[in-house]
């Protein structure tokens, strides 16, 4: 079972690769556009990392709920549940 | 009304011989090759494992996260078009965006983002494909990356001629600012896609040097011994403002961009027209254009590529057109050919020989082709006085462009 806290630091892994965020910065309230300034592009190649890193699918229909790190760490712990 | 002069005012490129415009041009005059063996496995079933590399990597230039969304000559394109920007004292000028155009093009565009994604394809299946796939493969990406980080609004364009592309982005450059549409443009051309797949694809035309066994001496133009080009990769870009503009700021300027023409064949879709008669046209129409007449060019950087038809087709035009008191040079014999950066990169090099005074070598020139009857500058810089330069450009599909730089 993974916890909050080690899926937030996987996905701030991910962040820093593909979109050069400092993992210092992620944290459950930032928004991914808004606070750590991932575009829509970089978006997808998060998600695809993500799927990857957690075994977990992501639909694209869901991609646009995931506002922030939290939604995001929410969507993987019940997807790998 | 009289016509808006337009002038040369910053200048930027990385190269083979390398990673900016001064160690570029240090290396043109001291005829340095940057042709190089390629050491890499994938070369080593090819007929052709040699090329010239960019010299400086762009991967040590820009940032890590950033060149993850750019194809290779989009990198080229914005490390030359950064340089030529602080070069003409704009960085912190405040340029109007409106006013301000862009007309960099390619030869191939992202053909190795292309290539490679479609490996990954292959290998993970289409969710593994990169979301910036197509802004990286398309050709006017390194155009459109160029504008978005000027904030150019005036235009955006991204012409492509093959190998004359980079001197016809110079003169839609001039277009534009002579019609009124731009106080300022950056014009440039850039290339990179020494791969595989297109060495392949020119080996397979018979269309370049096999000297493997000698890098910097494979490029070779008008000497007995060429045997086809050497590709290159690399970017050159220039400012260009009109003359009002510049002289209001107190501009430094390089060269007067004095005329251009472009032309086409209409001859066949690879094969120079052996009677010149598409490049004669394009010379005459420059130089009228530029109102500077034949026998005023003081000095021509050729296309010259290295090929046994298009070296010498050149220069029986370049007689035919009456352009024979200039001294004549290749600097692709140093840079190898750069294909749609050429043009650009290679009227950097005319520009520069305006300013200071100094034609650079066409190295590997011991053993003149008979038919060769116009001065070349052979092995060895030339100084002298280059009141008016000429840059000739031809591509594949029959394109001539010739661009005619001035002493401001």
């Amino acid at each position: 079972m993974t916890t909050r806290d080690e899926i937030t630091a996987g996905l701030a892994e991910i962040l820093e690769e593909v979109a050069g965020v400092s993992p210092d910065d992620v944290a459950e309230s930032k928004s991914f556009t808004d606070d750590l300034d991932v575009d829509s592009l970089s978006m997808v190649e998060v998600v695809v990392a993500a799927e990857e890193k957690f075994g977990v699918k992501i639909p694209d229909d869901e991609v646009q709920n995931l506002k922030t790190v939290g939604d995001a760490v929410s969507y993987i712990e019940k997807a790998s549940a | 009304m009289s016509r808006r002069e337009v002038v040369v005012t910053g200048l930027g490129a990385t190269t083979p011989l390398g990673g900016d415009v001064a160690s570029t041009w240090e290396a043109m005059v001291a005829g340095r090759s940057g042709v190089i063996a390629l050491t890499q496995d994938w070369a080593q079933q090819l007929p052709v494992r040699i090329a010239a590399a960019m010299k400086v990597d762009p991967g040590t230039v820009l940032d890590r996260v950033k060149l993850r969304r750019l194809d290779r000559s989009e990198a080229a394109a914005l490390i030359a078009a950064h340089q030529a920007w602080a070069d003409a004292g704009l960085a912190d000028a405040g340029v109007d965006g409106e006013r301000l155009a862009v007309v960099v093009g390619s030869g191939i565009g992202g053909a190795t983002t292309l290539l490679n994604q479609d490996d990954i394809l292959e290998a993970s299946g289409p969710r593994k494909v990169s979301p910036h796939t197509i802004p990286m493969l398309m050709p006017n990406g390194p155009a459109a990356w160029v504008g978005l980080e000027l904030g150019a609004k005036a235009g955006v364009h991204a012409p492509t001629s093959a190998c004359a592309t980079g001197a016809e982005a110079v003169a839609w450059a001039l277009d534009i600012l002579r019609s009124g549409r731009a106080n300022v443009a950056v014009a440039g051309g850039t290339e990179a896609v020494i791969h595989p797949l297109p060495l392949a694809g020119f080996a397979a035309m018979r269309a370049m040097s096999t000297r493997n066994d000698d890098p910097e001496a494979a490029s070779r133009p008008f000497d007995k011994g060429r045997d086809g080009f050497v590709l290159g990769e690399g970017s050159g870009a220039m400012v260009l403002e009109t003359e009002e503009h510049a002289r209001a700021r107190g501009a430094r300027i390089y060269a007067r961009l004095a005329g251009a023409a472009m032309t086409s064949d209409g001859y066949d879709i690879v094969q120079p027209d052996p009677q010149g008669h598409g490049i004669v046209r394009a010379i005459n129409a420059a130089l009228r254009d530029a109102d500077v007449s034949a026998s005023d060019i003081a000095h021509v950087n050729a296309h010259a590529t290295s090929t046994a038809v298009g070296d010498i087709a050149e220069i029986a035009a370049l007689r035919h057109a009456r352009v024979t008191n200039a001294v004549v040079t290749s600097t692709k014999s140093m840079t190898g050919h750069l294909l749609g950066a050429a043009g650009a990169v290679e009227s950097i090099a005319a520009i520069l020989s305006v300013y200071h005074g100094i034609v650079p070598p066409t190295i590997n020139l011991d053993d003149p082709d008979d038919a060769l009857d116009l001065d070349v500058a052979a092995l060895k810089a030339r100084h002298l006085e280059v009141p008016a330069a000429l840059n000739d450009s031809f591509g594949f599909g029959g394109h001539n462009a010739v661009l005619v730089f001035t002493k401001a």
